[in-house]
């Protein structure tokens, strides 16, 4: 069943240079208990378009999307309330930086038990039950004594244990999973990345997990969607990514990675993301593609069907050979 | 916690030495003394002038006087009047509920507008609201308090004639015995109809004048500070927790907000003090400012060394308290 549907996702933002594109055509479904990964240079929008899903967008933005549905409900459709009935709930987020993300004014029970009460309207002792329940979960010892901890008195892994336990509270159907580990230690970034995947499966719980690590996508994920420049330039089951990817980008991601499939972060390809100003005419991807032709320059790709990854190229590749797609003359 | 309490403590007492120094010289600084100001034009002769000097203790070497001064200080002894031959200590603690009492409602008028104006301006930032509020906040930050004043006086007292002129309450209709010194609630205890009303009446303008321009800081600093929390990241968590835009801005920005927020009002008791003393001399208001003022006139160096010693004293203190406030709303100093 399909929990989390997207066609189409645009997010521009006002700026004093102009409105800036920074999510651009993004499609992405989810199926309930699926893993899937969004992979992709730091500005590429994988953050932009998870907030807009989640309605956390400043003012600034304006998000338009041909469907944005979760659990059979359309989320572009809802008032402001009936939008926060469901966030914090059935559809929770975590963030990348799990030491300012969390309130230093308020204990760890205290923060924790929000969302109990707002959305379940839970009393005092359920509460603490609860949230006591959850950091055992989540394997944070004592738990009776870290809840009346402030943040301040917790260390990053702890943490962003404590962000799990949260979006764990009111048992979501989905979580967004914003590079939880990117801002830890190295040797704690196995140990969190692992929980939450054991607790995803578990709980049956739909995971979407931003990264810029191609070892863990090898590892978890079932489905991979590559972005760049605000673009979703593929998406392939995980396996087939690595196997044969079909976008150039996807190609030269790979073929950076010192070791297949086991590298940490996300390889260096030469060149940089196109800003607001130096956005090319055609494939934003072409200044950087080594198969780039003059036709990639000036005409914008078409997307490719799901047997060639939805790559967002005029000539996919299928084993590493650049194919003449027959729609795109 | 006790160990930060005794060192924040420690650390005044250089600043009372200082200010003992300053204000002895200051005082003495100001052309004439007590005797030439009473005489004034008429003139004295020579040995009775001599006379009153060595009565006042005015002959003998300034090092002298300003021992003696600080002999008194150290064993809780302000001196006394050479006008009204009764206790500084005494007058100041007569009149310092007046002053109070002013300054109080002063600050409660600028905290409970300032702070809620300056949440909403934050949260919409940008809008005509903002805009205007900080226009009007700039403008009440730099009102000159006098004309200020008069100002209110003659447009609201003698113009509309809602509000009286001076003093602290219809002295003609209603008369108590002082027993806290509160006009707010000496009028009340006394059973007088009317009496309390009469007294608000009395606190509105200069609660306003004195207000104005810590209103004016509380609702900047609130709005400064404010924006900055509203873009942290522990915001967002809470929004994406579902929680309500109420809750979000009132209770997860808010309370982080309003850390300097409380430094801020901290600070502004010297400036609402030294804001008293000129408010007080508008409105004749019997507090300590206009006492001060008076005893600059007469050149009464005992009282005006007692009350400016006593007022920084309750500056300094307020400081200090603020600081241990600030320890107790800011967890991260609590437990670091
Ligand atoms: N509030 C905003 N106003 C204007 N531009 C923004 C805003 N937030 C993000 N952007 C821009 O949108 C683009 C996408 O940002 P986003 O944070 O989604 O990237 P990302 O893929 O998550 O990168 P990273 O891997 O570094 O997290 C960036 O160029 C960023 O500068
Ligand atoms: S469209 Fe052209 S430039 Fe763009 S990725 Fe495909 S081959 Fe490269
Ligand atoms: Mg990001």
């Amino acid at each position: 069943m399909t929990l989390l549907s997207i066609r189409n996702l645009t997010v521009s933002f006002a700026t004093s240079r102009g409105p800036f594109r920074a999510v651009d055509g993004v499609d992405l479904d989810v199926a309930a208990g699926e893993l899937v990964a969004i992979v992709g240079e730091s500005g590429s929008g994988k953050s932009v378009a998870m907030l807009a899903v989640m309605g956390l967008l400043p003012w600034t933005a304006t998000v338009t999307a041909d469907r944005l549905m979760f659990d059979g409900k359309d989320l572009a459709a809802m008032t402001p309330r009936e939008r926060r009935r469901i966030i914090g709930r059935d559809l929770a987020m975590i963030f990348q930086e799990p030491m300012s993300s969390l309130n230093p004014c308020f204990t760890v029970g205290f923060q924790i038990g929000e969302a109990l009460k707002t959305h379940l309207g839970l009393g005092r002792a359920a509460r603490r039950d609860r949230a006591i329940a959850l950091l055992n979960e989540v394997g944070i010892p004592e738990p009776e004594r870290r809840l009346r901890a402030f943040p301040h008195q917790l260390s990053g892994g702890m943490s962003q244990r404590v962000m799990i336990a949260m979006a764990l509270a009111c048992r979501p159907k989905l979580i967004i999973a914003d590079e939880p580990t990117t801002a830890l230690d190295v040797t704690i970034q196995a140990q969190i990345l692992d929980l939450l995947v054991r607790l995803q499966r578990e709980n049956g719980v739909g995971l979407v997990l931003i990264t810029h690590d191609m070892g863990v996508v090898a590892e978890t994920s079932q489905r991979v969607c590559v972005h760049y420049a605000g673009q979703q330039v593929e998406m392939q089951p995980t396996e087939g990514l690595f196997r044969d990817p079909h976008h150039p980008y996807t190609a030269a991601l790979l073929a950076a990675l010192p070791e297949r499939a086991s590298g940490r972060l996300l390889p260096s390809i030469p060149g940089v993301v196109p800003g607001l100003a130096d956005r090319p005419k055609g494939c934003l991807f072409s200044p950087r593609c080594r198969f780039a032709t003059e036709r990639c320059r000036t005409v914008p790709p078409p997307r490719a069907g799901a047997e060639l990854g939805l790559a967002l190229c005029h000539t996919p590749l299928v084993q590493g050979v650049p194919q003449r797609a027959p729609a795109a003359a | 916690m006790l160990r930060f309490v005794i060192r924040r403590v420690a650390l005044t007492l250089p600043t009372f030495v200082a200010l003992m120094f300053v204000t002895f010289i200051a005082v003495r600084l100001v052309p004439g003394d007590p005797i030439e100001v009473r005489t004034g034009e008429r003139g004295i002769s020579p040995e009775r002038l001599a006379q009153f000097r060595h009565e006042l203790g005015l002959d003998r070497p300034v090092w002298q006087q300003f021992l003696d001064y600080a002999n008194g200080l150290v064993h809780g002894d302000f001196g006394v009047s050479i006008v009204t031959k009764t206790p500084v200590l005494h007058e100041f603690l007569t009149l310092f509920p007046a002053t109070l009492e002013l300054s109080l409602c002063a600050l409660l008028l600028a905290v409970v507008i300032g702070v809620p104006v300056g949440v909403l301006a934050a949260v919409k930032r940008g809008g005509v609201l903002d805009h205007a509020v900080m226009a009007v906040a700039l403008t009440g930050y730099s009102m000159p308090i006098f004309w200020w004043g008069l100002l209110l006086i003659m447009l609201v007292s003698e113009s509309w004639g809602l509000t009286p002129v001076s003093g602290r309450v219809d002295l003609i209709n209603y008369y108590f015995e002082p027993v806290t010194g509160f006009m707010l609630i000496d009028s009340l205890l006394s059973d007088q109809e009317g009496a309390f009303w009469s007294a608000a009446q009395h606190l509105i303008l200069p609660s306003i004048v004195l207000g104005t321009i810590p209103l004016a800081v509380i609702a900047r600093m609130t709005r400064s500070s404010m924006l900055e929390v509203l873009s942290e990241d522990y915001v967002r968590t809470a929004r994406a927790k579902g929680l309500s835009p109420l809750r979000v801005v009132g209770l997860h920005a808010l309370r982080n907000a309003l850390i300097p927020v409380v430094t801020v009002i901290g600070l502004q008791t010297g400036t609402l003090l030294a804001g008293a003393v000129l408010t007080e001399h508008i409105f004749a208001w019997p507090g300590v400012g206009k006492w001060l003022i008076e005893s600059i006139a007469r050149r009464d160096y005992p009282a005006l060394q007692g009350g400016i010693m006593l007022i920084s004293g309750i500056v300094i203190v307020v400081n200090l308290l603020v600081d241990l406030a600030y320890v107790a709303i800011n967890p991260r100093i609590r437990h670091g």
